[in-house]
């Protein structure tokens, strides 16, 4: 099999152009009479299902949640970037594409993040005519801000909410065609498998969590806009719902699953505190414009603070290690996620960090408070204002910024941040692998798209802060709509098509089987059991360093565990009705799988790039080394049957616009 | 801390639940509700027994998905959080806890703790939206500057998470909270004004036909809200029902 990306010729800022000039259109009548399912409904899948129902395409929507303004898109916080260069600060879309390709380490395909570069401005456009509210300044006009990679302010907000007032701007568009019949919405629906005829995906088998029943679904195209499989970890900033079984099915039904290895750990969240821990926070990355970065420069004053016979506020200046703005000068505190995130590991490993289980670093505003306290007394015209009026002003302006982050940490830690440094350390957020697509997001099966974080496609190995709002909806608003209409052009005779054919029968029996085996094999072990065992190994093995030795004992373990999952896994209740430990159990059964896909492509790759490093290759002051004359490819891997045996693929990775050069934020 | 919890557990729809007695036990004051609600769960699923159905998934107070009713209260003891925010440390060693669902007819129990909210999705779709295709060919975003604090307070009325709170404290089981923060959220703005009227028309026959009773001024629904949507969203929704209703030809 050799894998062909469908890249438009012509030069990079044509060549988008020039597909939607010559893709073959469906006429509005034959749009009527063809079906598509749009899987997941965060901000890629709540877009697209509502651009596919405006076009006049008729769409079944599903979501696993109660609702489809659920979906995890919602928790996002920082912002979405645009190339609008609103802040005449030297931004342009080469910009955004160059830095894009920069911060993922050269791993990500040109074509597709320039044309991500090119709708951005778009999307900003149309979800303020949505009603987005986005945030504003005096003058009634867009304010921006910084995220890291970047040096310039590209990023649109609304307070630490930005994901949730996009993911309802876009939850708004769809209702609005679940209002006109355009789009019939299936809540609390999980897709098990995907059923292929002829070659082709023709429809999903899904279960209905209410009554438990399995459901037949067809339709001419099918998009899974399903999201990242952080949750391999166990622990991550994800939901606990989020999950990877609609790719993972696709997957074992010939989708290629690429770069699997590439998963980012996010620099700042609220770090673990015990056993009992079912889910990690964020704090997002905004909140590195204001905040520094710190930890002790002196191991006993580290110990002092571990031990709470120091306060962090009463260690002066010149005993604090600012390690970003000290090994980064260039970008400090901004420096992209990958980096921030592997030196705070790295302090801590030396023994600098300052919570009682030694790993979390400080995250300071006091600084920034004083900044703008002062900046707001100048503003008001106050003179002569005391030391504490200039904190409390600029508290007050540091709240509106970031106010409900700071609320959440507080209740989490039990901490006042405006008072002490927040305390934070590396967690599991993001996924840049995913399912292999082309230009055009379809899959290696024809017929089946992924949109969003469940695609491969834009992030390379690390992905910019900020950019993963703007990639669901680009992919959702503004691409999908368009590169769908090229394969549904050949649709447009096809009719309905039936679900009680062979294809429908084998794939509603597979899925039988599974669910009916976790019943009958008189297991007695929770799924959290098997799930924590495996996010632990992974998380060691494979998570902010991995090395050959590690990878390859994780291997071993985790087809033990898929092994003893089966035999001893518990699931209570039956098939009928609601069940959400079932649920669980299908998901985790995937998970385990992937999870060995994952360590076994972290092996293979013998580099260190973006979020995936490994610890064999690194220059002499520990920063990841590529090795572009090998491993400039995207790794694809083929479901053989084994899951432990998959093929690998590669698409090789082509620069012609963008010198590939080490990358380096100093 | 040891805690004795009174949990209503109801098979379905349509069968009659009632509140049963569970102990739990080593509750670290640094967990979640809900992690606690996992010790319970996990226990009961070792011993044989059905674990308790629950809604939950963001677990960070943003999704909406999680609605406990603790003690008698929407999401618990604390203000301005959900239930997923809510930690042990609220409680103390021996307490006993009451947790029930939602209850609100137009709410109808699932399972257990877990209701059905799709009457929420039913008044958006009514009319919670601004009639704009995705084509991407719309106004610069800066084409048409909105006063900040316009812009803030109708912000503040879209951070409602639609968790259902509101309902579930009103003792008449209104929805006047959550429907008027989407009601203002576009009546704010100036790209909201061309469906104003029919809007706010649409999506309170909605809410009316969905079961959801009347407003009587008791402010319970702000009290519990966890994200502190203000009462002056449904004066102000009043007010757009008002108008729209005496000169619906302009």
């Amino acid at each position: 099999m050799t894998l062909d990306a469908k890249i438009p010729s012509g030069s990079i800022d044509q060549k988008w152009t020039k597909y939607k000039n010559s893709v073959r259109l469906v006429n509005p009548a034959n749009k009527r009479n063809i079906d598509v399912i749009v899987v997941g409904t965060g901000l890629a899948g709540a877009s697209a299902a509502a651009s596919l129902a405006e076009m006049g395409y008729k769409v079944k929507a599903l979501c696993f949640q109660d609702s489809p303004r659920r979906a995890h898109s919602i928790a996002a916080q920082g912002g979405i970037n645009a190339a609008k260069n609103y802040m005449n600060d030297g931004d342009s879309t080469y910009r955004l594409f160059y830095d894009t390709i920069k911060g993922g380490d050269y791993r990500s395909r040109e074509a597709n993040v320039h044309r991500l570069a090119e709708v951005s401005a778009n999307i900003i456009d149309q979800c303020v005519a949505q009603g987005v509210p986005f945030a504003r300044d005096y003058g009634g006009l867009l304010d921006n801000r910084s995220f890291g990679g970047t040096q310039v302010s590209r990023t649109f907000y609304a307070k630490g909410q930005t994901g949730q007032q996009l993911l309802l701007g876009a939850y708004s568009a769809m209702s609005r065609q679940v209002g006109k019949g355009n789009i019939q919405l299936l809540n609390r629906h999980e897709m098990l498998d995907l059923v292929i005829v002829d070659g082709k995906a023709r429809g999903i088998i899904a279960r209905n969590m209410v009554t438990g029943e399995l459901e037949r679904h067809s339709a001419h195209a099918v998009a899974l806009c399903t999201g990242g499989y952080g949750n391999v970890f166990f622990l991550s900033t994800n939901a606990m719902g989020s999950n990877v079984t609609a790719g993972w099915r696709a997957h074992r039904r010939g989708a290629l699953f690429a770069n699997p290895c590439f998963t980012q750990i996010h620099p700042t969240c609220i770090p673990v505190s015990g056993d009992h821990q079912s889910k990690l926070t964020l704090m997002s990355e905004s909140l590195r414009n204001d905040g520094r970065i710190w930890v002790p420069k002196f191991k006993e004053d580290a110990e002092a603070i571990r031990a709470k016979k120091l306060r962090p506020n009463d260690l002066p200046e010149e005993r604090r290690d600012y390690y970003l703005e000290r090994r980064y000068p260039a970008f400090g505190n901004l420096v992209p996620r990958d980096i921030a995130s592997r030196a705070a590991k790295e302090r801590c490993d030396e023994g600098f960090g300052v919570n009682s289980t030694g790993e979390a670093v400080y995250l300071d505003f006091s600084a920034a408070i004083v900044r703008y306290g002062k900046a707001e007394a100048n503003v008001k015209g106050l003179h002569n204002v005391t030391d504490a009026e200039i904190l409390k002003l600029g508290k007050k302006v540091v709240e509106a910024k970031y106010g409900n982050l700071f609320q959440m940490y507080e209740q989490i830690v039990d901490e006042n941040p405006y008072e002490t440094p927040m305390m934070i350390y590396p967690a599991v957020h993001y996924t840049m692998g995913g399912l292999w697509v082309d230009y055009e997001l379809m899959t290696t099966i024809p017929g089946c798209y992924a949109c969003g974080e469940a695609n491969f496609s834009d992030h390379g190995a690390n992905r910019l802060g900020a950019s993963a709002l703007m990639q669901g909806l680009a992919d959702g608003y503004f691409v999908l709509p368009y590169t769908i209409g090229n394969y549904l052009a050949d649709e447009i005779k096809t009719g309905s098509i039936p679900t009680n054919t062979p294809e429908f029968d084998e794939a509603e029996n597979n899925v039988r089987k599974q669910l009916e085996g976790f019943f009958t094999n008189g297991g007695t072990k929770p799924v959290d059991y098997y799930h924590k065992k495996l996010g632990k190994i992974i998380w060691d093995k494979c998570g902010m360093a991995r090395n050959e030795e590690g990878l390859k004992w994780a291997i071993t373990e985790i087809k033990k565990i898929r092994e003893d999952f089966y035999k001893n896994v518990r699931v209570p209740g039956s098939m009928k009705g609601m069940n959400p430990e079932l649920e669980k159990a299908a998901r985790v059964a995937d998970f385990i799988e992937l999870g060995e896909l994952m360590c076994l492509d972290a092996l293979n790759r013998n580099e260190s790039c973006g979020g995936h490093f490994r610890e064999e290759y690194q220059t002499p002051d520990g920063e990841a080394l590529r090795d572009d004359e090998n491993y400039m490819y995207v790794a694809a891997w083929q479901f053989t049957g084994n899951p432990s045996e998959p093929n690998l693929i590669k698409e090789d990775l082509i620069y012609e616009n963008i010198k590939v050069s080490a990358r380096s934020y100093k | 801390m040891n805690l004795t919890l009174k949990v209503w557990r109801q098979k379905s729809t349509s069968e009659q639940g009632k509140l049963v007695e569970y102990k739990v036990s080593e509750i670290s004051e640094d967990m979640s509700f809900l992690e606690m609600m996992d010790v319970l769960n996990y226990k009961l699923i070792e011993s044989g027994d059905d674990p308790v159905a629950f809604d939950h998934d963001c677990r960070e107070g943003i999704c909406g998905m999680c609605s406990m009713f603790i003690n008698g209260e929407a999401h618990g003891p604390n203000r301005g959080v959900t239930t997923c925010q809510l930690h042990m440390r609220s409680f103390k060693d021996g307490d006993t806890i009451y947790i029930e669902p939602w209850r609100s007819a137009a709410f109808p129990v699932i399972k257990d703790l877990m209701v059905d909210r799709s009457a929420f999705d039913r008044v958006q779709q009514a009319g919670g939206f601004i009639s704009v295709n995705t084509s991407g060919r719309t106004l610069d975003a800066n084409a048409i500057p909105v006063p900040k604090e316009d812009a803030d307070k109708s912000f503040d009325a879209a951070t409602c998470i639609g968790c259902g709170a509101c309902v579930a404290t009103c003792p008449n089981g209104s929805a006047m909270l959550f429907v008027s923060a989407k009601v203002s959220q576009y009546a704010l703005l100036p790209q909201g004004q061309v469906e104003r009227k029919e809007r706010v028309l649409n999506m309170v026959k909605k809410m009316d036909e969905e079961g959801f009773g009347n407003c009587s001024n008791i402010g319970a629904c702000e009290v519990q809200c966890p994200k502190n949507i203000s009462l002056d969203n449904i004066a102000r929704m009043n007010r757009e029902y008002l108008m729209a209703s005496i000169k619906p030809e302009n």
